[in-house]
């Protein structure tokens, strides 16, 4: 291939005149960051919440807790990304009258938030619910026998273990979680990859522009991928063998 | 009045009847052994003594305190009633120290050094207090049912309920917890136990339980089953286990 390479590009002046390439590179990147990071917190605690509620014996509960899992998982996320931008906010005045009123960037960060801790939150809930359902039957009826609540049980002897056992799952939902945060750019959130292609799209070097959103996509999977091995390292259970065998 | 007073239990899975009209009793400081073939009803019929299997018919009482009754804490009866089980269920996040004292901080609201203290205590008496801060996946199996007792122990029980102590235990380490057992019943402690182990039963026991197909077939004093069991499946079913 003939293609003369021109890394240069980063440092040439946008065209307003007030920044860099490089800086709307380091920009999009903030923001993907920033709706990542909102969006794992959204999902975690309601993915455990729900995943926990479907291990109840409360069946409406249960029941519950399905209909959120089918209704985010069969959805496509682009769609839902549309539905929380364009649709939702039609339905609650106060929201779409924030929406109108305030910088689109917020009212777009808001809407993606929202969509991918919902859409993560059904799989973490998933994963959750089976991590619980793995554990020996016996030890929900040990801590039982000991007099602790419900919620004790889940708290002090259920979740721990549950919550081990679901780390490397959890690991790749964390990095699908980053790399679908790249769909926010349909709504015009300026996050990585529109930054990527608004940047070759003025400058026509989409080549640098999208080797830089690669590396720096796979660099920020890798980093999550090595914090929560560590993480699964420190709270590797001396003796534990996975599974059990019973 | 009995520690553990069983009248009339039925209980079903569906259309399946897993216990049939069980009555039976359990005096203070009496041990009472359970047998049977499996899928008999035993450990069910154990589990419902405090409330962590349901059932649909009779009652149970528990010093006083009815089982069946849904306004019974049974959170509290439970924490009053200690339980060991077949496959141990250590937790096996928490070392065997914290493994003694979870119940008794956040069920009995003792201080943490008080429970610590107690825990080790009961860990002293099933000779294991220096293993305390190891990892119940650490232990061996014997080594871990003894920390199980010892968890049981440490919430000062009014009675203890064995289901199959000894089932998954390696024959070589089944002898360590029995002597446990034995001990306990000397001490004078309410005991009722789902087993096999008719040497534990004819060492301890005051009476034993037959059960077959969901019912009570045989109550009687020990000496009376070992000699001449009435029922013939009682008769079957001890000339299997004794002889092999």
């Amino acid at each position: 291939m003939n293609y003369n390479w021109n890394w240069g590009v980063f440092f040439q002046q946008t065209p307003d005149g007030d920044a860099f390439y490089w800086e709307w590179i380091v920009s999009g990147l903030l923001w993907t960051l920033a709706v990542s990071a909102a969006a794992w917190l959204i999902a975690l605690v309601l993915g455990s919440v729900i995943g926990v509620i479907r291990t109840t014996e409360r069946t409406w509960l249960v029941r519950l807790g399905n209909a959120w899992v089918e209704l985010f998982r069969n959805i496509p996320l682009l769609v839902q990304m549309f539905l929380w931008y364009f649709v939702i906010p039609e339905f609650i005045p106060p929201l779409k009258g924030w929406m109108t009123s305030t910088e689109p960037i917020y009212a777009q960060f808001l809407a993606a938030v929202l969509c991918l801790g919902l859409f993560t939150s059904a799989r973490i809930a998933e994963q959750v619910r089976a991590g619980i359902q793995s554990l020996p039957r016996g030890q929900r009826m040990a801590g039982r026998a000991l007099g602790l609540s419900e919620v004790q049980v889940y708290r002090h002897v259920l979740l721990p273990m549950a919550f081990r056992i679901v780390i490397p799952p959890l690991t790749s939902e964390t990095m699908n979680l980053i790399k679908n945060s790249s769909i926010a750019l349909t709504i015009g959130l300026m996050e990585l990859t529109f930054r990527s292609r608004e940047m070759g799209e003025y400058t026509f070097n989409f080549f640098e522009a999208f080797s830089a959103a690669t590396i720096i996509y796979i660099a920020i999977a890798m980093t999550a991928n090595r914090v929560m091995a560590w993480v699964e390292r420190r709270a590797a259970v001396p003796g534990y063998i996975a599974g059990g065998g019973r | 009045m009995a520690m553990i007073e069983i009248r009339d239990v039925s209980k079903w899975y569906g259309a399946f009847q897993v216990l049939k009209d069980c009555t039976t009793k359990v005096e203070k400081g009496e041990v009472v052994v359970v047998c049977g073939p499996s899928g008999s009803g035993k450990s069910t019929l154990i589990k419902t003594v405090n409330g962590l299997e349901a059932f649909q018919k009779g009652e149970i009482l528990v010093n006083g305190i009815p089982v069946h009754d849904p306004r019974t804490n049974l959170s509290k009866l439970r924490a009053g009633v200690g339980m060991v089980f077949q496959h141990f269920e250590l937790f096996p996040h928490l070392t065997v120290r914290q493994n003694l004292a979870l119940a008794q901080v956040k069920v009995l609201k003792r201080a943490k050094d008080e429970a610590d203290a107690r825990g080790v205590r009961y860990l002293e008496r099933v000779g294991l207090a220096a293993h305390a801060d190891k990892f119940p996946g650490q232990l061996s199996g014997g080594q871990q049912q003894r920390v199980a007792i010892a968890r049981a122990l440490s919430m000062d029980p009014i009675c203890m309920l064995f289901d199959e102590p000894t089932s998954a235990l390696d024959p070589e380490m089944i002898n360590e917890v029995l002597d446990v057992m034995v001990e306990l019943a000397k001490e004078g402690m309410t005991m009722m136990v789902v087993t096999h182990e008719m040497g534990f039963a004819r060492k301890v026991a005051h009476r034993v339980i037959f059960m077959d197909h969901g019912q009570i077939v045989e109550d009687a004093a020990k000496d009376d089953f070992f000699g001449t069991p009435r029922s013939d499946r009682a008769q079957q079913f001890l000339a299997k286990i004794l002889h092999h």
